[in-house]
């Protein structure tokens, strides 16, 4: 009994070795990163963003990206988020009046959405709007792919730009909702689906990859995206500079770049 | 290759397979060998986490963890932040959906000691704490190996109750698998590719490791 013993506590001893050097706290940074909450939408502009500010003033912040109503959800739950960028303004104003929020935010942008279709994709030869009528009249022989119209701005853009164009109800049961609009463009993307309506900022992205083709929908179809962003309480000093650098000339001329619409137009 | 998610993921596992160690030993022990009214119940809750949808205990735990639970605001007012979205929310719900991986091999392998092995051994005079160094631990210890590797294997896995209650914070609560999620999104398949290998090795080699050393201990048996 005695090897057995000493076969078994060895055994532990060195699985407590393994996993205490797993556990082992490292020596930690004098301020760890704040954490700044992101509608996915922002994907490939805000990563650079972050850089320049790095740059420019040393400090470094972390960029966690999710659909706009579920970060809205985790941060009335206590996420310990410092900012939030949103894709819409409504989500911002319900923070605020929980009191989660410095004060009201402030627009940093308008958003806007495009139709996209990957390298060749089965619609690519169909006319939009004006041919989507007949291509869907077959439920489910096309897939097409916009984020939740339920907790997703860009998906309610979407929405309401399907039902302008008099096509809601026909495409309906060929859609695939996305958790978020990022998930809905790698949809469209990877040819999961044949297409889909996706954030202009996406579109943008995922042409210069080589990746298909879009088609900018003219704003007035759906109701006016406003990017709206905030400081949450308990904001520290890095998170309020991070906001006035995105309040600032160099975020909105590449947010610009990037496919969104300035504040002022 | 995101190793911050990767250290981060080895990380909660570790400290799960470590808190659930003597839970597994002690409840494993106690549902082994002792009979109680209501005894099928208690065996179903701890089964319960491996029946129920990711989603319905990400939701309990929000719940349970949350700003507004006598839980969450007790830790913020001890620790200061919240326990939801943090590392330490983590690892309580993931000792908690570990549970039946660590409890059940546990309790079947101290159901395979023979009473009379345990009785000749008190006859003897082994104190109760003596019995479970000397002869039942040693006996067990296939199924406390397969419960260890297990649930650090399953730890490194899960990917939804992480979700909810984590929110993806990269460095606190993004793990591996949440990453590779976030970088299939982010239409960087070669990242993602590398990542999803490097965790198919990692979770293979664990598992191999567990059974060649459950094998040599069932050898010494014969």
């Amino acid at each position: 009994m005695a090897s057995f013993l000493h076969i078994f506590l060895s055994r532990i001893l060195i699985f407590a070795a393994v996993l205490g050097v797993a556990i082992w706290p490292r020596a930690s940074a004098a301020e760890t990163p704040p954490v700044i909450a992101a509608a996915s939408n922002l994907r490939f502009v805000l990563g650079d963003l972050a850089d320049i500010f790095k740059r420019q003033t040393g400090l470094a912040v972390r960029l966690s990206y999710g659909s706009s109503g579920n970060i809205t959800r985790q941060i009335s739950q206590g996420a310990p988020y410092q900012m939030f960028l949103s894709a819409d303004e409504t989500y911002v104003r319900d923070l605020a009046a929980q009191g989660r929020t410095l004060d009201e935010g402030q627009l940093y942008a308008y958003g806007r959405i495009a139709l996209f279709l990957a390298k060749g994709s089965r619609l690519a030869d169909v006319n939009f709007p004006a041919g989507y009528g007949a291509a869907f009249a077959v439920p489910k022989q096309y897939r097409f792919a916009i984020a939740s119209p339920v907790h997703a701005p860009y998906g309610r853009a979407a929405r309401e730009a399907l039902i302008h164009a008099g096509l809601w109800t026909v495409m309906q049961p060929s859609l695939l909702y996305g958790e978020n609009v990022s998930q809905a463009a790698q949809f469209a993307a990877s040819g999961s689906a044949d297409g889909g309506i996706i954030a202009h900022s996406l579109a943008l992205t995922l042409k210069g990859q080589g990746r298909g083709d879009f088609w900018l929908i003219p704003a007035a179809w759906h109701a006016a995206l406003g990017q709206r962003m905030v400081l949450l309480q308990g904001a520290g000093e890095t998170a309020r500079k991070f906001y006035a650098f995105m309040g600032g000339e160099i975020a909105h001329k590449l947010l610009l770049q990037h496919g969104f619409m300035g504040r002022k137009s | 290759m995101n190793w911050m998610a990767l250290e981060l993921s080895l990380k909660l596992a570790a400290w799960t397979t470590l808190i659930l160690l003597p839970v597994g030993i002690v409840v494993g022990r106690f549902l082994a060998w002792q009979k109680f009214r209501g005894k099928p119940v208690v065996e179903a809750l701890v089964m319960l986490p491996l029946v129920l949808p990711p989603t319905v205990l990400g939701f309990y735990m929000l719940v349970a963890l949350g700003g507004d639970s006598v839980i969450g605001q007790a830790y913020q007012a001890l620790v200061g932040r919240t326990l939801v979205f943090s590392f330490e929310g983590l690892v309580v719900a993931s000792v908690v959906f570990n549970l039946p991986f660590a409890i059940q091999p546990m309790q079947r392998a101290f159901e395979a000691i023979p009473v009379e092995v345990r009785e000749a051994a008190a006859c003897c005079g082994h104190k109760p704490w003596r019995m479970l160094w000397r002869i039942e631990l040693p006996l067990a210890w296939p199924g406390v190996l397969t419960a260890l590797v297990l649930t650090f294997a399953h730890t490194i896995g899960e990917f939804g109750i992480v979700l909810m209650v984590g929110g993806n914070v990269p460095g606190e609560t993004q793990t591996i698998a949440i990453a590779i999620y976030d970088q299939v999104q982010a239409f960087d398949n070669a990242s993602a590719g590398l990542m999803s290998a490097v965790l198919l090795v990692v979770s293979l080699l664990a598992i191999s490791m567990t059974y060649f050393g459950t094998s040599f201990v069932g050898r010494r048996h014969d």
